[in-house]
């Protein structure tokens, strides 16, 4: 059976948990942990929006390492494998800037901050994956644009916490530290609701990234089946 | 020393090559024919390494170092003049006695007087005679000559088929061309793209 | 060893390029100096030195992208670059080559334009420019490696600037933090740390972005 037959066939399993996961995170997080007193009910984004920087992260380490494999063992599957993973990383990492910036609206009033410094390193890295987009959109099919996307990717994991550094440095002289940092003391009930929500949110990016694969291989098999027939 | 089984090659969607069989033995001399198009010059840049097939198995018994290759285009610096050229192809393939075998090569096709000039004065028969020097430079055992005879004057054509001549035998070579005729008397292969 | 005079056989032969051809470097000077210019009239009146560094910053990376942006030029002409990477040399040795070289050309650039800023604009002290020094490293090692990438594709001159300016930013930290921060030791080791980081990834990748087998 090929690859991308069996894979379906796990999928479906996987995608039950994924959903039933987060069902009961949005449970837990909207009704059961207990309102933060500073924040009201705005915290609430708290528990799906760091869930999500973290995912987004998982996402472009694993198409880092998928490019580093690629690089190391020369098989093209790892390609298609890569940019799926970074695919999903520039997803979940584009709703982590607009619950982010959602976040901010309902604490502070304002819809984007430079004081923080998880939303300021992913704008760079948005900047940076869509570059990698780009890259790959100018580039033909093949091992040329296989090889370079892996480098790109690499470079871009080795980027996030070198950036990490410099934004951080950087809150010296951009601006004065005037806000409270996010990440508020965790009683009991909130730490499950986050533990929850951290898994089923990352099990849902798993899960889409199998089902994004099996689709593009699927497609790929396809069109090679019609150039064979030609 | 060269084999080379189902090569494909497909860019997107377009299919330049299929199921291209060959094998050769060192000493052999292999022609490869074919119009326009076909994909002579993918199948020799495969065989030199520079381009990855979609398809297909390549072994090739011989490292950079000992392959010589003439591409479509000359693969020398514009800017540079003809001993600064292969003086520095001399020292990345560490040839012995570089200075000697450049004055000899260029000798050898006529580029003795112009050896000062920069390149982007060469007309296109001068240039492809440099291309040529630059391929045998290192006295390569597998030599790759993408349609060598091209852009060459009658004089070169003749430089070159005295060369051809000699290495026939000794080196194991492959040339695409669109000329058979002209290197059939060397030929103990051919390979015909469609 | 045989590497070193690779490298060094490769920089020469960048270096001697430029110097006939004479298009890159010349074009790099005019530019910084008219960003220079422009600048001075896009800071409002009463603007302190401070946002005039960040302009320098913005000044020397678009400078140095004009520099990247030419720097493969030469070996894309008659396909030069398919003769280097088939010769037997180690293949980051010809990314060394072209990041020294083009090292050479940022700081011969820079040799106008900073004492241009100095004259135009605010003083630079010893760690401001300590700061550009490393950055150039970071710059020109980073950028020569993306520039060989988008020189296999269309839309190069796009790209380049597209792939570059997220990978800058840390740099840009860096450098303007060691030019108007008391504590700019800690910028600088920033810088240390980018160049030391990015310089080994881009050598040890180069070969992998200019072959395919």
């Amino acid at each position: 059976m090929s690859f991308a037959a069996s894979a379906i066939r796990s999928l479906p399993g996987l995608a039950a948990l994924a959903a039933g996961l987060m069902g009961l995170a949005i449970l837990l997080s909207l009704f059961v942990a207990p309102e933060d007193a500073d924040q009201g009910i705005s915290q609430r984004i708290f528990y799906i929006h760091v869930p999500i920087a973290l995912t987004a992260y998982f996402c472009f380490g694993l198409g880092a390492w998928k490019a580093l494999l690629l690089l190391w063992r020369g098989d093209e599957r790892y390609d298609l494998e890569s940019y799926v993973a970074i695919h999903q990383g520039t997803i979940f990492g584009s709703l982590t800037l607009i619950t982010g910036a959602i976040w901010a609206k309902a604490s502070w009033g304002v819809w984007w901050t430079w004081d923080s410094n998880q939303l300021v390193l992913f704008l760079t890295l948005f900047l940076f994956y869509c570059a990698y987009f780009m890259l790959r959109f100018s580039l033909e099919e093949g091992a040329r644009r296989a090889r370079s996307s892996a480098v790109y990717a690499l470079f871009g994991v080795v980027l996030i916490p070198i950036s990490f550094l410099a934004i951080r440095l950087a809150e010296d002289f951009i601006h004065p530290t005037t806000f409270t940092r996010e990440g508020p003391q965790m009683t009991g009930t909130m730490f499950t609701a986050f533990c929850v929500s951290w898994g089923a949110v990352t099990l849902l990016a798993y899960v889409l990234y199998r089902v994004e694969l099996a689709g593009k291989r699927l497609q790929s098999d396809l069109r090679e089946l019609r150039e064979a027939l030609q | 020393m060269i084999r080379a089984l189902g090569i494909e090659k497909r860019y997107g969607r377009r299919r330049v090559l299929t199921g291209i069989d060959v094998s050769l033995a060192p000493g052999e001399f292999l022609i490869v024919t074919g119009p326009n198009g076909s994909g002579k010059t993918t199948f020799l840049r495969i065989l030199a390494g520079l381009v990855a097939p979609t398809r297909g198995t390549l072994q090739v018994d011989v490292d950079r170092a000992q392959l010589g290759f003439l591409g479509h285009e000359p693969l020398v610096y514009r800017e540079l003049t003809a001993l600064e050229n292969l003086d520095l192809f001399g020292r990345l393939y560490r040839v012995p006695k570089r200075r000697e075998r450049i004055g000899m090569l260029l000798e050898r096709f006529g580029l003795w007087d112009a050896r000062s000039e920069r390149v982007v004065a060469y007309s296109r028969g001068m240039t492809q005679r440099l291309a040529l020097c630059r391929a045998l430079l290192h006295d390569p055992d597998l030599l790759v000559l993408d349609e060598p005879h091209s852009a060459l004057d009658e004089e070169g054509v003749q430089l070159l088929d005295r060369e051809l001549a000699e290495l026939a035998g000794v080196k194991t070579i492959v040339v695409s061309t669109h000329d058979p005729a002209r290197v059939e008397r060397f030929a103990t292969g051919r390979l015909a793209l469609v | 060893m045989s590497y070193v005079a690779d490298v060094a056989a490769l920089t020469r032969k960048d270096l001697r390029v430029e110097l006939r051809a004479r298009d890159t470097l010349p074009a790099m000077l005019l530019f910084v100096l008219a960003t220079l210019v422009v600048f001075h009239f896009a800071l409002p009146e009463g603007t302190g030195d401070e946002a005039a560094y960040g302009l320098l910053w913005v000044a020397i990376v678009f400078t140095a992208l004009l520099g990247l942006a030419r720097a493969w030029v030469p070996e894309h002409e008659h396909g030069v670059l398919d003769g280097l990477v088939l010769a037997p040399c180690d293949r980051s040795a010809i990314w060394l080559g072209k990041t020294l070289a083009t090292l050479a050309f940022l700081l011969a650039a820079q040799a106008f334009a900073l004492p241009a800023f100095v004259f135009f604009f605010a003083p630079l002290d010893g760690t401001a420019i300590a700061g550009v020094l490393l950055a150039d490293i970071g710059i020109c090692a980073v950028g020569s490696l993306l520039a060989a990438m988008a020189a296999a594709g269309r839309a190069r001159e796009l790209l380049l600037p597209l792939l570059f300016l997220p990978l800058a930013i840390p740099l840009v930290v860096g450098g303007v933090g060691a030019a108007i921060s008391p504590d700019a030791e800690r910028y600088l080791l920033l810088l240390v740390l980018y160049d030391g980081v990015f310089a080994v990834l881009s050598w040890a990748s180069f070969e992998y972005v200019v072959t395919e087998s």
